[in-house]
């Protein structure tokens, strides 16, 4: 009884996503320069920044579709491994979400959130079809489940992209610019989605630019420049008061307009 | 026109004719497995892999059919490899077309958007899970007009064999000139049968074409 209450205790304070010192190069441009975070369960974390600081780049990272030169990156206590079946087994349990949806266009909206479960989870159908039911209910989009994705609009691919994410019953789930592609009125519905994810307890990366998200939803919001962390802060403190010159003149320059 | 139905002209025709349509359609499917299996290492992250796809590639479509048959009918002999003559020509031609079939594939592997094969990794699919459940079958439907293409030059490219013993269809032609007759009529039915097989090759393509359209 004190074994598991210990443990638990130790599950609850030690962080879920680690990274240290970690070094990027895109040819002679350093895209990440020793950077350092630690992510909590439950945690949401908002990366923000100008284009080209690296912080698509630090997302990717997380589940190794980007590779780091040098540094660690650990997820639940386990550092990333190389490239294989044991690096396939950890991106099952990272779940992400792209700019560009990346659903499957020759497979129904079913049967994407349908497929990783059975080949990766090895799920029986009936079972995996039920689960992908129940999320596209969850996201909103349960109506379209036998349409193919080029004839859903962008909001709801991103919210089928969102479900077939969480169908793996991800740790953590990456955000890379989720709803940078979307028309206005269509950013609502994914930020939504979100948002109620977030509340309900999910680890979340997310980088966007979408401020009011950033505020309302983030425990943390992280200001990136040039490859580094330059600041970070809860977004009140943030968005309130930023305390470098980058971040002063990153927040006037969106805020302004 | 007639000689066709002159003794047993016919039936040596049918004969030759099925041998022609056997030995092509062994020789697709054994080229189609070769052809993927090699697009499949052309684009692996194993570096030997690549290496034996691209130098296959590259060996096979190089070498002149004729050329190849020459190796593979003399030549596997001599490594003490004994098989018929139909299996030996089978060996040339999925070994000759193989090769073309791995280039069109990875041509249509490499239309497919790299998000769609990130998109897989990311859920936890492994190499041959992304290639085999998202990236081929994506790929395949945008290779099919050169893919007929080929599988259109593979019967005509049968009738080497004719000269390696095989009594497929073009080596009736020899049979049917060495008992004299006008040799333009020997020429018509030939041709009119292999006209036959790419048509009906070309048609399958065509209904497979429309079948697997996908939107994007």
């Amino acid at each position: 009884m004190t074994e598991t209450a210990v443990t638990d205790a130790a599950a609850a304070t030690a962080p879920l996503v680690v990274l240290s010192g970690v070094n990027k190069h895109f040819g002679a441009l350093h895209v990440l320069q020793d950077v350092d975070l630690s992510i909590r369960q439950g945690e949401v974390v908002v990366l923000i920044g100008p284009s080209g600081s690296g912080k698509s780049t630090l997302c990717r990272t997380i589940n190794r579709l980007e590779t780091i030169d040098s540094g660690t990156i650990t997820i639940d206590g386990r550092p990333l491994p190389e490239e294989g079946r044991e690096l396939a087994r950890l991106r099952a349990e990272v779940g992400m979400v792209f700019q560009s949806f990346n659903l499957f266009a020759h497979k129904t909206v079913l049967e994407n959130v349908v497929l990783a479960q059975v080949k990766v989870r090895g799920i029986a159908r009936a079972q995996a079809e039920a689960t992908a039911r129940e999320l596209l209910e969850r996201v909103g989009v349960g109506a379209q489940a036998d349409k193919y994705p080029a004839q859903l609009s962008g909001g709801q691919q991103q919210r089928v992209a969102i479900a077939r994410a969480l169908a793996m019953r991800p740790k953590v789930m990456l955000f890379d610019e989720p709803t940078s592609a979307l028309d206005p009125e269509m950013v609502t519905e994914v930020l939504e989605v979100m948002r109620q994810l977030a509340a309900e307890g999910m680890t979340m990366v997310v980088v966007t630019h979408e401020m009011g998200f950033a505020r309302s939803a983030a425990d943390r919001v992280l200001f990136m420049a040039d490859g580094r962390i330059v600041e970070e802060n809860t977004p009140d403190a943030f968005f309130t008061a930023p305390r470098t010159d980058r971040a002063k003149d990153f927040l006037s320059k969106i805020l302004s307009h | 026109m007639g000689i066709l139905f002159e003794g047993d002209n016919f039936a040596l025709f049918r004969d030759g004719f099925l041998q022609t349509i056997e030995l092509s359609a062994v020789s697709a499917l054994l080229a189609l497995l070769l052809g993927t299996v090699l697009a499949a290492f052309r684009v692996s992250p194993v570096p030997a892999l690549r290496v034996f796809g691209t130098v296959w590639v590259n060996t096979f479509r190089n070498t002149p059919l004729t050329l190849l048959f020459f190796a593979v009918v003399f030549g596997l002999p001599r490594l003490d490899v004994h098989f018929d003559n139909f299996t030996l020509a089978v060996i040339a031609l999925s070994a000759y077309t193989g090769s073309f079939v791995c280039e069109v594939l990875r041509a249509g592997i490499n239309t497919v958007p790299f998000g769609q094969a990130e998109a897989a990794r990311s859920l936890g699919m492994s190499f041959g899970q992304t290639l085999l459940h998202v990236v081929l079958p994506q790929a395949a439907r945008t290779v099919l007009p050169p893919m007929s293409s080929i599988f259109i030059a593979l019967p005509r490219n049968s009738a080497i064999a004719g000269a390696f013993s095989v009594a497929e269809l073009y080596s009736v032609q020899a049979t049917l000139s060495d008992k004299g007759y006008d040799i333009l009529a020997i020429f018509f039915w030939v041709a009119l049968a292999y006209l036959l097989v790419s048509f009906t090759v070309g048609g399958v393509f065509r209904f497979l074409e429309s079948r697997l359209a996908v939107v994007r």
